[in-house]
């Protein structure tokens, strides 16, 4: 077995799994664009504020990336995450305005103190939020884990019934009121990452509660899809669901729970894009889902399922919106040249990968001709 | 029950539709024993193997285990690991994304988290212990067919399994391959692990196995100690009374001599150039091994790879073939290797497979009615005896063997005066495979040329009067007459012998 003792000695690296090598690519090339903008557009790029502002402004499209991550690790797809966040963010509104009368009643009913009411509205907000996503979460893994119905097209039924309940609650943009925005819009201020202004006095960076909600999910769904069975388990229904069936995975729960937890993230999504913009409105988060996609495939999960992770994720999002924010420094205001970038660097994304991946094939088939070369001679 | 013994089915039936799959069959294993399952395709091994994993579940019959009180029912493949049963099948049911050690764990802990740590230092062990060239943290996907094969025997034996079933593990391995894996087979053997070997390579079987039970049409045969059962006595046993059958066939008259297809230096994207005719009435074949060429060739002469030279004369008139399309329309038919992936629409009802490449030769503009179309169909399952609920059944409710006779009917319809077969006889029952080769015969004496190809080199030599034998994609020999010997066939394959 001389094949083997070489091998037992520990000292050669072992190559990276696809995962891990895209995951690579993703953050170099993130580091790398990041790194240019700031010598070469300079401005508000050298500012923290800068990165932190896209991380404001896109909470709710990291969270909801993540959850679609989940679900393409499966080899799956979900379409209506878009509409879900937006229906919940409307109901989060119509709460906070006291416009849900059931919530209303079951409020007035539990004697509380008249200035308590508010806040309990953003609890409820929340639950509702959480209740609303893990409905559509289930509903929607039931028909596609248990009764086999493609994803694609089940979850195409769930965006359009997401959207309509919208204008059903209410035709009209809704607008929280202001003293509750006050509190949810609360940010918080980094004192060790600013800069300074004319004067020179320091100007922390500030972030929002959102992000704060981001970033924790990001922590983990990434312990969930590294450490727990679960998680593993979804990459094992990705590879070959067929396998992972034989393998002793129980591939509907799987399935069902990938969606499920996506559902549930979309609903917090939605709060927090709830606490963003104040906002309800039927054309809220238009395209998030195209976008959660893109920025999954960006960061290195592939449609076939299998391979992903939501660091990459979350550096997807991150790269997706930098080049936007790019394209405005630069000058190109007009929104139609930030959907051709992303269009552009989306296909240059994915010829990329399958370029790596391409050559990661071909130098193993290479080097199992050269094994069996050497063995004959 | 014996204390060796660490599986016994008694009495298994098993159903389906139109077929009884398994007619009460008895089968014991003993602990640190490897004992083969042999039979033809459609002997109901594959059936019994599902049954015992929980793929299937059996109508009627027990299955006791050592160890385990009473019978066990066995309702899925989590039912059978937990009894102990493992299975390594055929395709590698791994997943190719993740890293060795994980597909050596994973469904199989109750518990919550993973520790790779942990899962990784016992995977290196297990792996380090049975000689198995693979490392806990490489992908699988990144290792070899053979070393993915032995993973899933690691995963398999570290899961206190009794019962270890090997389904055709070393179809797709080499020789070295083959090798390795024996060594594997040997060593768990020897820690009391009872393996059910699965395969239908006869030397295999001699190489490795304690003890052989044949099945034959669903039904026990026997079960034999190896060294009481010599090669020929096994072939019997497997093919049962259809050997006296077979040795009926008689090989047609001499054919004319006016060729009806001839090519000079015809070569395809897949093939080199080679020269090649047959005869009005002709039968004659490719032979050699596997991925010598003999498809290829056949391939290049229907068009179905792209053409890149050569001279074709069809009935004496040059003609051009660059597509399936102009080989059809100059009466050549070809009924493929791949018969799932290129031969049958699965989806398609019998009668619509039936009729396809006669409408496609008609043109789209000309449909084939309906009851025609029913005429047809009635006509050649008829005349093949094609054992089908209705024409309106889907094909891929058909057994192998009918679909190939289907296939046939395609082109029969189409009344070619060349027929091309490659492989038409693979995986399906002796029976069928006879009458395919009585028609094949019954055919040429009608007028028409067959080219055949089969991997059977006894088959050929029963049907062609005339075999072109390749290596290494050259042609490299044709024999006739006399010297159409299966040792002469076997020379020249493996070189150096005229």
């Amino acid at each position: 077995m001389k094949l083997f003792s070489k091998r037992a000695d520990g000292t050669r690296r072992e190559p990276m799994t696809d995962t891990q090598l895209l995951l690579t690519i993703t953050i170099c090339i993130f580091v790398v664009m990041y790194g240019l903008a700031i010598l070469i557009l300079g401005g508000g790029f050298r500012k923290p504020q800068m990165l932190f502002d896209i991380l404001n402004d896109n909470a709710f499209l990291i969270i909801i990336s993540c959850g679609l991550t989940l679900v393409m690790i499966t080899g799956s797809i979900d379409i209506s995450v878009g509409g879900v966040t937006a229906l919940v963010a409307m109901v989060g509104v119509m709460i906070l305005n006291g416009n849900i009368l059931w919530i209303e009643k079951l409020l007035g009913s539990l004697h509380l103190q008249p200035e308590t009411i508010p806040t309990m509205r953003i609890v409820f907000a929340l639950l509702m939020a959480l209740l609303v996503g893990l409905a559509f979460g289930a509903v929607q893994g039931f028909l596609i884990a248990h009764l086999q119905i493609q994803p694609f097209i089940v979850t195409l039924a769930g965006m359009f019934f997401a959207r309509g309940m919208i204008t059903i609650l209410s035709v009209q943009p809704q607008k929280a009121p202001q003293a509750l925005m006050d509190i949810l819009q609360k940010r918080i201020d980094i004192p060790w990452l600013g800069s300074l202004n004319k004067r020179g006095e320091l100007i922390p960076a500030r972030m929002e509660i959102g992000v704060v909600a981001a970033l924790v999910i990001v922590i983990l769904i990434f312990l969930l899809l590294r450490k727990h069975r679960l998680g593993r388990s979804m990459y094992a229904v990705g590879g070959n669901q067929q396998s992972a069936l034989m393998l002793g995975v129980n591939v509907r729960r799987t399935r069902f729970m990938a969606h499920l937890l996506c559902g549930l993230l979309s609903g917090i999504a939605g709060f927090v894009f709830m606490m963003h913009t104040g906002a309800g409105n039927a054309t809220n988060a238009t395209a998030a889902e195209m976008n959660a996609i893109a920025s999954s495939i960006i960061g290195g999960t592939l449609l076939t399922g299998g391979v992903g992770s939501v660091i990459g994720t979350f550096f997807g999002v991150l790269t997706l919106n930098t080049i936007k924010s790019i394209v405005i420094t630069s000058g190109l205001s007009e929104p139609w040249w930030q959907s051709i970038t992303t269009g552009a660097m989306l296909c240059l994304f994915i010829l990329l990968q399958s370029l790596v991946l391409m050559r990661k094939k071909q130098s193993k088939g290479k080097k199992k001709r050269q094994k069996r070369g050497k063995g004959t001679a | 029950m014996q204390d060796d013994i660490v599986l016994t089915m008694r009495g298994i039936c098993k159903n389906f539709p139109n077929v009884k799959a398994l007619k009460s069959v008895d089968f014991t294993l003993r602990k640190g024993t490897i004992h083969a399952l042999m039979g033809e395709n459609g002997a109901g091994k594959s059936t019994l193997i599902k049954v015992l994993t929980g793929v299937y579940t059996m109508d009627e019959g027990e299955i006791r285990i050592d160890g385990i009180e009473g019978p066990v029912s066995i309702r899925s493949p989590q039912d059978a690991q937990n009894c102990g049963i493992s299975t390594v099948y055929q395709e590698i049911t791994l997943c190719p994304n993740l890293t060795v050690a994980e597909n050596m764990f994973i469904g199989r802990t109750k518990k919550k988290s993973v520790n790779w740590k942990a899962m990784e230092k016992r995977a290196g062990e297990l792996l380090e212990n049975l000689g198995i060239p693979a490392r806990p943290r490489q992908q699988l996907g990144s290792c070899s067919l053979a070393v993915q094969q032995m993973v899933a025997i690691a995963r398999a034996v570290d899961t206190e399994c009794k019962v270890l079933i090997l389904d055709e593990p070393t179809s797709s391995l080499d020789d070295k391959e083959v090798e390795m894996l024996f060594r594997l087979m040997r060593e768990l053997k020897s820690r009391g692990v009872g393996i059910i070997f699965v395969t239908h390579f006869l030397e295999q079987v001699y190489a490795v196995s304690d003890s052989i039970t044949v099945l034959r049409n669903g039904e026990l045969v026997g079960e034999y100690d190896v060294k009481e059962l010599p090669q020929v006595k096994l072939v019997e046993k497997m093919i049962g009374k259809d050997l006296e059958d077979l040795s009926v066939i008689k090989k047609g008259a001499a054919a004319s001599q006016e060729n009806y297809y001839e090519a000079k230096g015809l070569s395809s994207s897949a093939a080199r150039p080679f020269d090649f005719r047959i005869a009005k009435g002709e039968v004659n074949g490719f032979t050699g091994l596997l991925g010598s060429g003999r498809s290829e060739s056949v391939r290049a002469i229907f068009g179905a790879d792209q053409v890149t030279g050569g001279k074709v004369t069809v009935d004496g008139k040059p003609a051009k073939i660059t597509k399936p399309l102009h080989a059809m329309k100059h009466g050549i038919g070809y009924l493929p290797e791949n018969r799932r992936g290129d031969g049958i629409i699965a989806d398609l009802s019998v009668r619509d497979n039936i009729i396809l490449a006669l409408q496609v030769i008609q043109g789209m503009g000309r449909p084939i009615s309906r009851a025609k179309a029913e005429a047809f169909a009635d006509e050649y399952i008829k005349a093949l005896d094609i054992k089908t609920a209705s024409t309106d059944t889907p094909i891929k409710f058909l057994s192998g063997g009918n679909q190939q006779k289907v296939i046939l009917a395609r082109w029969l319809l189409t009344h070619p005066k060349y027929l091309i077969l490659d492989e038409p006889t693979r995986g399906i029952d002796v029976g069928t495979k006879t009458e395919i080769q009585k028609l094949v015969l019954k055919l040429a004496e009608e007028g028409m040329s067959i080219t055949f190809i089969s991997s059977e080199i006894e088959e050929m030599l029963r049907t062609c009067s005339r075999l072109i034998v390749m290596r290494d994609r050259n042609i490299v020999g044709e024999l006739t007459g006399e010297s159409l010997t299966q040792e002469k066939v076997m020379r020249t394959i493996a070189g150096g012998g005229d």
